[in-house]
Protein backbone atom coordinates (compact mmCIF):
# COMPACT_ATOMS: atom_id res chain seq x y z
CA UNK A 1 0.00 0.00 0.00
CA UNK A 2 2.59 2.36 0.97
CA UNK A 3 4.64 1.72 -1.86
CA UNK A 4 3.59 1.24 -5.60
CA UNK A 5 5.75 1.00 -8.05
CA UNK A 6 3.59 0.94 -11.08
CA UNK A 7 1.08 3.37 -10.42
CA UNK A 8 1.89 6.47 -8.72
CA UNK A 9 -0.64 7.83 -6.32
CA UNK A 10 -0.64 10.71 -4.59
CA UNK A 11 -0.97 9.05 -1.51
CA UNK A 12 1.16 7.55 1.03
CA UNK A 13 0.82 6.21 4.01
CA UNK A 14 3.13 7.39 6.41
CA UNK A 15 3.68 6.74 10.42
CA UNK A 16 2.84 10.23 10.81
CA UNK A 17 -0.22 10.23 9.76
CA UNK A 18 -1.76 7.32 11.31
CA UNK A 19 -3.09 9.28 14.39
CA UNK A 20 -6.22 7.28 15.32
CA UNK A 21 -4.94 3.64 15.52
CA UNK A 22 -3.07 4.72 19.33
CA UNK A 23 -6.12 6.07 20.58
CA UNK A 24 -8.34 3.46 18.93
CA UNK A 25 -6.41 0.53 20.56
CA UNK A 26 -6.01 2.35 24.07
CA UNK A 27 -10.05 2.82 23.46
CA UNK A 28 -10.19 -1.07 23.21
CA UNK A 29 -7.65 -1.84 26.15
CA UNK A 30 -10.58 0.44 28.29
CA UNK A 31 -13.22 -1.86 26.72
CA UNK A 32 -11.50 -4.89 27.72
CA UNK A 33 -10.87 -3.47 31.15
CA UNK A 34 -14.82 -3.14 31.35
CA UNK A 35 -15.62 -6.37 30.18
CA UNK A 36 -13.60 -7.98 33.07
CA UNK A 37 -14.38 -5.53 35.94
CA UNK A 38 -18.31 -5.25 34.45
CA UNK A 39 -18.75 -7.76 31.91
CA UNK A 40 -19.91 -4.64 29.88
CA UNK A 41 -19.78 -4.72 26.48
CA UNK A 42 -18.47 -2.26 23.90
CA UNK A 43 -18.93 -1.33 20.64
CA UNK A 44 -17.07 0.66 18.08
CA UNK A 45 -18.22 1.89 14.44
CA UNK A 46 -15.19 1.76 12.66
CA UNK A 47 -17.10 3.77 10.00
CA UNK A 48 -17.47 6.66 12.80
CA UNK A 49 -14.03 7.32 12.65
CA UNK A 50 -12.16 9.52 10.25
CA UNK A 51 -9.41 6.83 9.21
CA UNK A 52 -6.59 7.57 6.41
CA UNK A 53 -5.75 5.40 4.11
CA UNK A 54 -4.75 2.04 4.83
CA UNK A 55 -5.25 3.24 9.12
CA UNK A 56 -7.93 0.27 9.11
CA UNK A 57 -5.74 -2.37 7.64
CA UNK A 58 -3.33 -1.39 10.19
CA UNK A 59 -6.08 -1.72 13.12
CA UNK A 60 -6.66 -5.32 12.07
CA UNK A 61 -3.53 -6.12 11.14
CA UNK A 62 -2.79 -5.05 14.22
CA UNK A 63 -5.48 -7.01 16.06
CA UNK A 64 -4.75 -9.78 14.22
CA UNK A 65 -6.60 -13.29 14.22
CA UNK A 66 -7.52 -15.61 17.15
CA UNK A 67 -9.34 -18.62 17.14
CA UNK A 68 -13.02 -18.00 16.35
CA UNK A 69 -13.91 -17.53 12.61
CA UNK A 70 -17.79 -17.69 12.09
CA UNK A 71 -19.51 -16.39 8.84
CA UNK A 72 -23.66 -15.68 8.60
CA UNK A 73 -26.00 -15.71 5.84
CA UNK A 74 -28.56 -13.21 6.68
CA UNK A 75 -29.00 -10.35 4.75
CA UNK A 76 -25.84 -10.89 2.75
CA UNK A 77 -23.05 -11.90 4.19
CA UNK A 78 -21.10 -10.92 7.85
CA UNK A 79 -17.84 -12.07 9.12
CA UNK A 80 -17.04 -12.37 12.60
CA UNK A 81 -13.84 -13.01 13.71
CA UNK A 82 -12.23 -13.21 17.18
CA UNK A 83 -8.90 -11.25 17.13
CA UNK A 84 -5.59 -12.48 18.80
CA UNK A 85 -6.78 -10.57 22.10
CA UNK A 86 -9.90 -13.04 23.70
CA UNK A 87 -13.16 -10.65 23.80
CA UNK A 88 -12.14 -8.22 21.12
CA UNK A 89 -14.14 -9.69 18.38
CA UNK A 90 -14.15 -8.18 14.12
CA UNK A 91 -17.53 -7.75 13.30
CA UNK A 92 -18.30 -7.07 9.57
CA UNK A 93 -21.77 -7.35 7.36
CA UNK A 94 -21.58 -7.32 3.38
CA UNK A 95 -24.57 -6.55 1.45
CA UNK A 96 -25.44 -8.53 -2.04
CA UNK A 97 -22.45 -7.28 -3.47
CA UNK A 98 -19.73 -8.25 -1.29
CA UNK A 99 -19.08 -4.21 0.01
CA UNK A 100 -18.54 -3.56 3.40
CA UNK A 101 -21.31 -1.74 4.63
CA UNK A 102 -20.19 -1.59 8.00
CA UNK A 103 -17.72 -2.82 10.25
CA UNK A 104 -17.82 -2.63 14.25
CA UNK A 105 -15.43 -3.39 16.94
CA UNK A 106 -17.05 -5.34 19.82
CA UNK A 107 -15.31 -6.37 23.04
CA UNK A 108 -17.77 -9.22 24.19
CA UNK A 109 -17.17 -12.54 25.11
CA UNK A 110 -19.74 -13.26 22.28
CA UNK A 111 -21.45 -10.66 19.83
CA UNK A 112 -25.17 -10.51 19.88
CA UNK A 113 -25.21 -11.77 16.53
CA UNK A 114 -24.28 -14.59 16.41
CA UNK A 115 -26.22 -15.94 19.25
CA UNK A 116 -29.66 -17.70 18.01
CA UNK A 117 -32.79 -15.17 18.39
CA UNK A 118 -35.49 -15.55 21.08
CA UNK A 119 -37.76 -15.09 18.16
CA UNK A 120 -36.52 -17.21 15.81
CA UNK A 121 -35.94 -20.31 18.25
CA UNK A 122 -39.61 -19.70 18.57
CA UNK A 123 -40.19 -19.79 15.09
CA UNK A 124 -37.93 -22.56 14.44
CA UNK A 125 -39.95 -24.68 17.12
CA UNK A 126 -43.40 -24.53 15.33
CA UNK A 127 -41.95 -25.23 11.82
CA UNK A 128 -40.20 -28.25 13.51
CA UNK A 129 -43.74 -29.19 15.05
CA UNK A 130 -45.83 -28.66 12.28
CA UNK A 131 -43.07 -30.97 9.95
CA UNK A 132 -43.40 -33.59 12.71
CA UNK A 133 -47.56 -33.50 12.25
CA UNK A 134 -46.82 -33.42 8.70
CA UNK A 135 -44.87 -36.33 8.50
CA UNK A 136 -45.66 -38.71 11.18
CA UNK B 1 -31.79 -7.76 -5.54
CA UNK B 2 -31.03 -4.34 -7.67
CA UNK B 3 -33.81 -5.56 -9.82
CA UNK B 4 -35.92 -6.30 -6.87
CA UNK B 5 -35.12 -2.60 -5.62
CA UNK B 6 -36.78 -1.16 -8.76
CA UNK B 7 -39.21 -3.36 -8.48
CA UNK B 8 -40.33 -1.80 -5.07
CA UNK B 9 -39.89 1.87 -6.24
CA UNK B 10 -42.02 1.52 -9.14
CA UNK B 11 -44.82 -1.05 -7.77
CA UNK B 12 -45.22 1.82 -5.26
CA UNK B 13 -46.85 4.25 -7.92
CA UNK B 14 -50.18 4.73 -5.88
CA UNK B 15 -51.59 1.79 -6.96
CA UNK B 16 -50.39 -1.04 -4.27
CA UNK B 17 -51.45 0.35 -0.86
CA UNK B 18 -50.71 -3.52 0.77
CA UNK B 19 -48.92 -2.94 3.80
CA UNK B 20 -49.64 0.40 4.47
CA UNK B 21 -51.02 -0.27 8.27
CA UNK B 22 -47.95 -3.05 8.61
CA UNK B 23 -45.35 -1.89 11.17
CA UNK B 24 -41.79 -2.59 9.74
CA UNK B 25 -41.39 -5.28 12.35
CA UNK B 26 -44.43 -7.41 10.69
CA UNK B 27 -43.68 -6.41 7.16
CA UNK B 28 -39.84 -8.32 7.93
CA UNK B 29 -41.60 -10.87 9.75
CA UNK B 30 -44.04 -11.73 6.95
CA UNK B 31 -41.23 -11.52 4.75
CA UNK B 32 -39.34 -14.20 6.18
CA UNK B 33 -36.89 -12.34 7.48
CA UNK B 34 -34.94 -13.83 11.09
CA UNK B 35 -34.79 -11.71 13.75
CA UNK B 36 -31.05 -11.87 13.17
CA UNK B 37 -30.86 -10.45 9.98
CA UNK B 38 -33.32 -7.76 11.25
CA UNK B 39 -30.45 -7.08 14.28
CA UNK B 40 -27.79 -6.42 11.43
CA UNK B 41 -30.37 -4.10 9.73
CA UNK B 42 -30.66 -2.28 13.09
CA UNK B 43 -26.46 -2.33 13.01
CA UNK B 44 -25.82 -1.01 9.46
CA UNK B 45 -29.20 1.38 9.96
CA UNK B 46 -27.45 3.22 13.46
CA UNK B 47 -24.13 3.40 11.16
CA UNK B 48 -25.91 5.23 8.75
CA UNK B 49 -27.34 7.54 10.84
CA UNK B 50 -24.37 7.89 12.87
CA UNK B 51 -25.66 6.77 16.12
CA UNK B 52 -23.84 4.92 19.03
CA UNK B 53 -23.99 1.36 18.62
CA UNK B 54 -25.34 1.26 22.24
CA UNK B 55 -28.28 2.76 20.57
CA UNK B 56 -29.01 -0.10 18.67
CA UNK B 57 -31.36 -2.23 20.82
CA UNK B 58 -33.52 1.15 20.85
CA UNK B 59 -33.01 1.63 17.44
CA UNK B 60 -34.55 -2.23 17.00
CA UNK B 61 -37.61 -1.10 19.25
CA UNK B 62 -38.44 1.58 17.24
CA UNK B 63 -38.30 -0.22 14.01
CA UNK B 64 -40.16 -3.18 15.09
CA UNK B 65 -43.40 -0.43 15.80
CA UNK B 66 -42.93 1.66 13.16
CA UNK B 67 -45.59 2.27 10.82
CA UNK B 68 -44.96 2.20 7.54
CA UNK B 69 -44.86 5.73 6.12
CA UNK B 70 -45.93 7.44 3.09
CA UNK B 71 -43.61 9.95 1.31
CA UNK B 72 -44.24 12.22 -1.78
CA UNK B 73 -40.63 13.39 -4.09
CA UNK B 74 -40.85 16.63 -5.37
CA UNK B 75 -37.97 17.19 -7.69
CA UNK B 76 -38.09 20.79 -9.26
CA UNK B 77 -35.01 22.50 -10.75
CA UNK B 78 -32.33 19.67 -10.13
CA UNK B 79 -30.35 17.31 -12.19
CA UNK B 80 -31.51 14.74 -10.53
CA UNK B 81 -27.94 13.89 -9.30
CA UNK B 82 -29.54 13.87 -5.77
CA UNK B 83 -32.13 11.00 -6.94
CA UNK B 84 -29.12 9.26 -8.62
CA UNK B 85 -26.93 9.35 -5.53
CA UNK B 86 -29.71 8.39 -3.53
CA UNK B 87 -30.49 5.09 -5.64
CA UNK B 88 -26.64 4.46 -5.59
CA UNK B 89 -26.55 3.86 -1.83
CA UNK B 90 -24.26 1.29 -1.42
CA UNK B 91 -26.24 -0.80 0.85
CA UNK B 92 -28.49 -2.99 -1.57
CA UNK B 93 -29.80 -5.15 0.66
CA UNK B 94 -30.76 -2.72 3.74
CA UNK B 95 -31.55 -0.07 1.09
CA UNK B 96 -34.28 -2.54 -0.65
CA UNK B 97 -36.17 -2.86 2.83
CA UNK B 98 -36.35 0.77 3.21
CA UNK B 99 -37.87 1.15 -0.01
CA UNK B 100 -40.41 -2.04 1.02
CA UNK B 101 -40.76 -0.17 4.31
CA UNK B 102 -41.86 3.42 2.79
CA UNK B 103 -44.72 3.97 0.68
CA UNK B 104 -42.68 6.13 -1.97
CA UNK B 105 -46.04 7.69 -3.44
CA UNK B 106 -45.55 10.19 -5.59
CA UNK B 107 -41.57 10.59 -7.65
CA UNK B 108 -41.54 11.22 -10.88
CA UNK B 109 -38.45 9.98 -12.01
CA UNK B 110 -38.64 6.40 -10.21
CA UNK B 111 -42.54 5.95 -10.60
CA UNK B 112 -44.48 3.80 -13.09
CA UNK B 113 -47.62 6.31 -13.70
CA UNK B 114 -46.95 9.18 -15.83
CA UNK B 115 -49.13 12.37 -16.54
CA UNK B 116 -52.26 12.30 -14.76
CA UNK B 117 -52.27 9.29 -13.27
CA UNK B 118 -49.10 10.39 -11.62
CA UNK B 119 -50.40 13.94 -10.11
CA UNK B 120 -53.68 11.45 -8.82
CA UNK B 121 -51.10 9.30 -7.46
CA UNK B 122 -49.71 12.73 -5.66
CA UNK B 123 -53.24 13.92 -4.64
CA UNK B 124 -54.50 10.43 -3.09
CA UNK B 125 -51.32 10.39 -0.53
CA UNK B 126 -52.11 13.47 0.43
CA UNK B 127 -55.98 13.53 1.07
CA UNK B 128 -55.32 9.94 2.53
CA UNK B 129 -52.38 10.84 4.95
CA UNK B 130 -53.19 14.21 5.45
CA UNK B 131 -50.41 16.01 8.20
CA UNK B 132 -48.89 12.83 8.41
CA UNK B 133 -47.08 12.20 4.96
CA UNK B 134 -43.06 12.91 4.77
CA UNK B 135 -42.22 15.76 1.81
CA UNK B 136 -38.74 14.96 0.11
CA UNK B 137 -38.19 17.83 -2.24
CA UNK B 138 -34.73 18.21 -4.22
CA UNK B 139 -34.21 21.10 -6.83
CA UNK B 140 -35.08 25.01 -6.41
CA UNK B 141 -38.00 27.19 -6.89
CA UNK B 142 -37.63 29.36 -9.31
CA UNK B 143 -39.70 32.68 -8.91
CA UNK B 144 -39.02 34.95 -11.44
CA UNK B 145 -41.58 32.83 -13.89
CA UNK B 146 -42.98 30.14 -13.20
CA UNK B 147 -42.89 28.95 -16.77
CA UNK B 148 -38.96 27.50 -16.49
CA UNK B 149 -40.38 24.78 -14.53
CA UNK B 150 -43.22 23.03 -14.64
CA UNK B 151 -44.57 20.15 -14.07
CA UNK B 152 -47.89 18.64 -15.71
CA UNK B 153 -48.40 22.05 -16.21
CA UNK B 154 -48.15 23.30 -12.49
CA UNK B 155 -45.43 25.49 -11.28
CA UNK B 156 -43.07 24.53 -9.00
CA UNK B 157 -43.84 26.90 -6.70
CA UNK B 158 -47.90 25.70 -6.63
CA UNK B 159 -47.11 22.03 -6.58
CA UNK B 160 -44.26 22.74 -3.56
CA UNK B 161 -47.02 24.84 -1.42
CA UNK B 162 -50.28 23.02 -2.18
CA UNK B 163 -47.93 19.29 -1.22
CA UNK B 164 -46.58 21.24 1.58
CA UNK B 165 -49.51 21.91 3.55
CA UNK B 166 -50.37 18.41 4.85
CA UNK B 167 -47.21 17.61 5.24
CA UNK B 168 -45.71 16.30 8.54
CA UNK B 169 -42.45 17.25 8.40
CA UNK B 170 -40.24 17.94 5.06
CA UNK B 171 -36.87 17.03 3.71
CA UNK B 172 -35.33 19.56 1.53
CA UNK B 173 -32.31 17.29 -0.65
CA UNK B 174 -29.50 18.52 -2.10
CA UNK B 175 -28.06 22.32 -1.80
CA UNK B 176 -30.28 23.17 -4.74
CA UNK B 177 -33.55 22.60 -2.69
CA UNK B 178 -31.87 23.57 0.43
CA UNK B 179 -29.94 27.01 -0.19
CA UNK B 180 -30.87 27.10 -3.95
CA UNK B 181 -27.72 25.51 -5.32
CA UNK B 182 -26.48 26.12 -8.80
CA UNK B 183 -29.43 27.75 -10.00
CA UNK B 184 -29.02 30.38 -7.17
CA UNK B 185 -25.80 31.15 -8.49
CA UNK B 186 -24.86 34.68 -9.84
CA UNK B 187 -26.65 35.99 -11.50
CA UNK B 188 -29.73 33.45 -10.55
CA UNK B 189 -31.21 33.67 -13.97
CA UNK B 190 -34.29 32.20 -12.93
CA UNK B 191 -34.73 33.66 -9.21
CA UNK B 192 -33.94 30.19 -8.04
CA UNK B 193 -34.65 30.20 -3.88
CA UNK B 194 -34.61 27.28 -1.60
CA UNK B 195 -37.75 25.29 0.46
CA UNK B 196 -36.85 27.30 3.43
CA UNK B 197 -37.13 30.56 1.64
CA UNK B 198 -40.31 29.89 1.07
CA UNK B 199 -42.33 27.96 3.73
CA UNK B 200 -41.86 28.99 7.43
CA UNK B 201 -44.46 26.73 9.44
CA UNK B 202 -43.84 23.48 9.00
CA UNK B 203 -40.35 21.44 10.33
CA UNK B 204 -37.38 21.47 7.68
CA UNK B 205 -34.47 19.30 7.75
CA UNK B 206 -32.02 20.30 4.99
CA UNK B 207 -29.99 17.58 3.79
CA UNK B 208 -27.10 19.68 1.06
CA UNK B 209 -24.57 18.78 -0.81
CA UNK B 210 -24.08 18.34 -4.63
CA UNK B 211 -24.82 15.66 -4.60
CA UNK B 212 -25.46 14.57 -0.65
CA UNK B 213 -23.91 11.64 0.38
CA UNK B 214 -26.35 8.83 -0.33
CA UNK B 215 -25.89 7.39 3.67
CA UNK B 216 -26.71 10.62 4.61
CA UNK B 217 -29.87 10.93 3.32
CA UNK B 218 -31.08 7.29 3.78
CA UNK B 219 -29.89 8.19 7.07
CA UNK B 220 -32.06 11.25 7.82
CA UNK B 221 -34.57 9.09 6.42
CA UNK B 222 -34.25 6.55 8.72
CA UNK B 223 -33.82 9.23 11.32
CA UNK B 224 -37.11 10.23 10.60
CA UNK B 225 -38.88 6.72 10.22
CA UNK B 226 -37.53 4.89 12.88
CA UNK B 227 -38.09 7.52 15.51
CA UNK B 228 -41.15 10.09 14.10
CA UNK B 229 -38.59 13.31 15.34
CA UNK B 230 -36.38 15.32 13.97
CA UNK B 231 -32.63 14.86 14.43
CA UNK B 232 -30.91 18.06 16.71
CA UNK B 233 -30.41 20.52 13.60
CA UNK B 234 -27.39 23.13 13.19
CA UNK B 235 -28.46 26.91 12.48
CA UNK B 236 -29.01 26.17 8.79
CA UNK B 237 -31.49 23.09 9.46
CA UNK B 238 -29.08 20.26 8.80
CA UNK B 239 -28.53 17.57 11.36
CA UNK B 240 -25.51 18.02 13.49
CA UNK B 241 -24.76 14.09 13.20
CA UNK B 242 -23.68 14.29 9.72
CA UNK B 243 -23.02 18.12 9.73
CA UNK B 244 -22.02 18.65 12.75
CA UNK B 245 -17.75 19.48 12.14
CA UNK B 246 -16.05 20.24 9.69
CA UNK B 247 -14.26 18.56 7.08
CA UNK B 248 -11.28 20.32 8.28
CA UNK B 249 -12.05 19.13 11.92
CA UNK B 250 -11.82 15.45 10.65
CA UNK B 251 -9.60 15.36 7.80
CA UNK B 252 -7.20 12.73 7.92
CA UNK B 253 -4.41 15.50 6.64
CA UNK B 254 -5.01 17.59 9.00
CA UNK B 255 -1.66 16.44 10.94
CA UNK B 256 -0.05 18.07 7.81
CA UNK B 257 -2.24 21.04 7.82
CA UNK B 258 -1.07 21.53 11.90
CA UNK B 259 2.80 21.28 10.88
CA UNK B 260 2.35 23.60 7.64
CA UNK B 261 3.48 21.03 5.47
CA UNK B 262 1.43 21.99 1.77
CA UNK B 263 1.01 20.96 -1.53
CA UNK B 264 1.37 23.76 -3.57
CA UNK B 265 0.16 21.90 -7.05
CA UNK B 266 -1.49 18.94 -8.04
CA UNK B 267 2.25 16.97 -8.64
CA UNK B 268 4.87 18.44 -6.68
CA UNK B 269 6.50 16.57 -3.87
CA UNK B 270 3.64 17.58 -1.32
CA UNK B 271 1.07 16.62 -3.47
CA UNK B 272 2.63 12.88 -3.85
CA UNK B 273 3.28 12.92 0.32
CA UNK B 274 -0.20 13.44 0.59
CA UNK B 275 -0.08 16.88 2.28
CA UNK B 276 -2.62 18.90 2.86
CA UNK B 277 -4.71 21.07 0.12
CA UNK B 278 -5.48 24.31 1.57
CA UNK B 279 -2.97 26.15 -0.58
CA UNK B 280 -5.01 24.74 -3.95
CA UNK B 281 -8.36 26.27 -2.54
CA UNK B 282 -9.80 23.28 -0.08
CA UNK B 283 -12.83 24.59 1.16
CA UNK B 284 -12.70 21.81 4.17
CA UNK B 285 -11.96 24.32 6.78
CA UNK B 286 -15.54 26.25 5.68
CA UNK B 287 -17.50 23.27 4.78
CA UNK B 288 -20.14 20.89 7.11
CA UNK B 289 -20.00 17.36 5.79
CA UNK B 290 -19.85 13.88 6.33
CA UNK B 291 -17.19 13.07 3.59
CA UNK B 292 -14.08 12.64 5.96
CA UNK B 293 -16.59 9.30 7.90
CA UNK B 294 -18.12 8.65 5.76
CA UNK B 295 -17.15 8.62 2.42
CA UNK B 296 -17.85 7.88 -0.89
CA UNK B 297 -18.23 4.96 -3.06
CA UNK B 298 -19.32 2.28 -0.72
CA UNK B 299 -16.54 3.63 2.13
CA UNK B 300 -14.14 3.71 -0.66
CA UNK B 301 -12.69 7.30 -1.23
CA UNK B 302 -13.27 11.17 -0.85
CA UNK B 303 -12.45 13.75 -2.98
CA UNK B 304 -9.38 14.66 -0.40
CA UNK B 305 -8.01 11.26 -0.33
CA UNK B 306 -8.13 11.20 -3.90
CA UNK B 307 -6.00 14.37 -3.80
CA UNK B 308 -8.54 17.00 -5.18
CA UNK B 309 -9.36 19.70 -2.48
CA UNK B 310 -13.15 20.13 -0.48
CA UNK B 311 -15.42 22.63 -2.81
CA UNK B 312 -17.56 23.42 -0.38
CA UNK B 313 -20.55 21.64 -1.98
CA UNK B 314 -22.74 21.52 1.78
CA UNK B 315 -22.59 25.09 2.28
CA UNK B 316 -24.67 28.24 0.56
CA UNK B 317 -23.59 30.06 -2.00
CA UNK B 318 -20.87 27.51 -2.60
CA UNK B 319 -20.61 28.64 -6.44
CA UNK B 320 -19.66 32.31 -5.11
CA UNK B 321 -17.88 31.76 -3.10
CA UNK B 322 -14.42 32.42 -4.86
CA UNK B 323 -12.62 30.33 -7.32
CA UNK B 324 -12.36 26.62 -6.25
CA UNK B 325 -8.91 26.75 -6.62
CA UNK B 326 -8.41 29.72 -4.61
CA UNK B 327 -7.23 29.25 -1.06
CA UNK B 328 -9.52 30.43 1.49
CA UNK B 329 -6.64 33.08 3.26
CA UNK B 330 -3.96 33.13 1.18
CA UNK B 331 -0.59 34.45 2.02
CA UNK B 332 2.05 32.17 2.81
CA UNK B 333 3.46 33.71 5.85
CA UNK B 334 0.15 33.43 7.55
CA UNK B 335 -0.45 30.13 6.91
CA UNK B 336 2.67 29.22 8.43
CA UNK B 337 2.14 31.58 11.31
CA UNK B 338 -0.68 30.15 12.22
CA UNK B 339 0.65 26.68 12.02
CA UNK B 340 3.59 27.71 14.70
CA UNK B 341 0.36 28.65 16.32
CA UNK B 342 -1.78 25.08 15.43
CA UNK B 343 1.20 23.26 17.33
CA UNK B 344 0.97 24.94 20.31
CA UNK B 345 -3.29 24.98 20.48
CA UNK B 346 -4.90 23.10 17.45
CA UNK B 347 -8.25 24.02 18.30
CA UNK B 348 -7.60 27.64 18.91
CA UNK B 349 -5.77 28.27 15.79
CA UNK B 350 -8.81 26.02 13.70
CA UNK B 351 -11.14 28.67 15.11
CA UNK B 352 -8.95 31.76 14.61
CA UNK B 353 -8.84 30.61 10.72
CA UNK B 354 -11.67 29.27 10.68
CA UNK B 355 -12.70 33.37 11.17
CA UNK B 356 -10.63 34.80 8.85
CA UNK B 357 -11.66 32.06 6.18
CA UNK B 358 -15.16 32.97 6.89
CA UNK B 359 -14.34 36.46 6.17
CA UNK B 360 -12.68 36.23 3.20
CA UNK B 361 -16.03 33.97 1.97
CA UNK B 362 -18.17 36.77 2.68
CA UNK B 363 -16.31 39.32 1.19
CA UNK B 364 -15.81 36.93 -2.55
CA UNK B 365 -19.79 36.70 -1.83
CA UNK B 366 -19.94 40.41 -1.66
CA UNK B 367 -17.75 41.03 -4.81
CA UNK B 368 -19.32 38.18 -6.80
CA UNK B 369 -16.71 36.69 -7.66
CA UNK B 370 -16.79 33.85 -10.27
CA UNK B 371 -14.74 31.18 -11.37
CA UNK B 372 -12.65 31.80 -13.99
CA UNK B 373 -11.07 29.30 -17.18
CA UNK B 374 -8.20 31.21 -15.41
CA UNK B 375 -8.58 29.42 -11.67
CA UNK B 376 -9.21 26.70 -13.34
CA UNK B 377 -5.83 26.53 -15.02
CA UNK B 378 -3.89 27.52 -11.70
S1 LIG C 1 -7.40 22.33 4.50
FE1 LIG C 1 -8.47 20.67 3.45
S2 LIG C 1 -6.87 19.09 3.01
FE2 LIG C 1 -6.05 20.52 4.55
S3 LIG C 1 -6.52 19.54 6.50
FE3 LIG C 1 -8.19 20.98 6.07
S4 LIG C 1 -9.77 19.78 5.03
FE4 LIG C 1 -7.84 18.59 4.96
S1 LIG D 1 -15.24 16.96 0.05
FE1 LIG D 1 -16.33 18.93 0.14
S2 LIG D 1 -16.99 19.38 -2.00
FE2 LIG D 1 -16.37 17.22 -1.89
S3 LIG D 1 -18.30 16.14 -1.54
FE3 LIG D 1 -17.37 16.51 0.49
S4 LIG D 1 -18.25 18.49 1.18
FE4 LIG D 1 -18.67 18.30 -1.02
Amino acid sequence: MSNSTSVQFNIQVGDDLTHNVKPLLNEIKHGLDNLIETGRTTIIDLRSLPLAPGEEEKILNTLGQGEVQAQLNALGLSEVTETQYAGVWIVTHYNDEQHIISRFIEVTTMPEILCSQTEDVMEAYSRLTLDLADNP
Amino acid sequence: MTNNKDKTLLDNSGVDKTGVDKTLGEVLRSQGVSRRSFLKFCAATASMMAMSPAMIPKIAHALESARRPSVIWLSFQECTGCTESLTRAHTATIESLIFDFISLDYHHTLQAAAGHAAEEAREAAMKENDGKYLLVVDGSIPMDNPGYSTIAGISNYDMLMETAKGAAAIIAVGTCATYGGIPHADPNPTGAVSVGDLIKDKPIINVPGCPPIPVVITGVLMHFLTFGTIPELDHIGRPKVFYGQSIHDRCYRRPFYDKGLFAETFDDEGAKKGWCLYKLGCKGPTTYNACATTKWNDGTSWPIEAGHPCLGCSEPDFWDGGGFYKSLSMPTENITQTAIYTVAGAAAAGVALGAMNKNKKSSAVAAHNKTTIDDLEK
